[in-house]
């Protein structure tokens, strides 16, 4: 399956805006990030899981135990600083 | 009148507020916050900040936090203005406006939201000092002020 993944602020600038992964069905979040930080260079540095990352499974928080479906939307990025 | 607006222009308090209670002779308190961009940061001068967001995820975010706001405080209407883009020392960032028919749920709920929007909306703030740009690190304070309400938070 296929799953399109998102990154914002500090991770954009280190990873593009936005990449398809292609994925084995049954996946979850943790597969992907496993995955992503698989590849090395700057995935396996900004995604490092002693870093401070959130993610967002649809547009909603969640974490890495969430399973993903084909074609879900998911999203990376620091904690959130607005207000 | 839209309860959430994510916009990079100004926008006006008076005109707001006016508009949230004009369709409600039952208001008799209006509680409102804005934020501003700060000068300093961090021990640092701050010129000015860009300010990014999660088109999308950010307005589903909020309009969820002001359905939980209106289920747990006698609530009237609630408005949430966020700008975005790059913004001034001065300029106005953020808006929450609440009314209710008396202060003490107006004050509460406003606090709610902006504790809420702190740490769950996804926003983020790069700002510009002297020494480069800078991505602003998120408190652990704003955890706690969340926490205050039963919402665990590990944004921070």
């Amino acid at each position: 399956m296929k799953v399109q993944v998102r990154y914002f602020a500090a991770l954009r600038e280190s990873l593009g805006a936005a990449e398809t992964v292609e994925l084995p069905a049954g996946s979850t979040l943790g597969t992907l990030r496993d995955a992503l930080l698989a590849r090395g260079g700057r995935h396996a540095e900004v995604l490092a899981r002693g870093r401070a990352v959130r993610c967002a499974l649809d547009q909603a928080m969640s974490d890495e135990t969430a399973t993903l479906r084909d074609g879900a939307e998911v999203a990376f990025f620091p904690p959130v600083t607005g207000g | 009148m839209a309860r959430v607006s994510i916009q990079t222009a100004d926008f006006d308090l008076s005109a707001e507020i006016a508009a949230l209670r004009a369709a409600d002779p039952g208001v008799g308190a209006v509680a409102s916050f804005v934020g501003t961009v700060r000068d300093r940061n961090e021990g640092s001068a701050v010129s000015d900040m860009e300010l990014e967001h999660y088109p999308g995820m950010t307005e589903r975010a909020i309009e969820a936090m002001i359905d939980q706001a209106l289920q747990r405080f006698d609530i009237k209407a609630a408005r949430v203005v966020h700008r975005v883009g790059p913004l001034r020392v001065g300029e106005q960032i953020v808006l929450v406006a609440v009314t209710s028919a008396h202060r003490g749920q107006a004050f509460q709920a406003c606090e709610f939201l902006m504790d809420y929007l702190k740490t769950q909306a996804p926003f983020w703030k790069k700002e510009t000092t002297p020494e480069g740009a800078r991505w602003v690190d998120a408190r652990v304070a704003d955890d706690a002020a969340l926490a205050r309400w039963g919402i665990q938070a590990s944004n921070a």
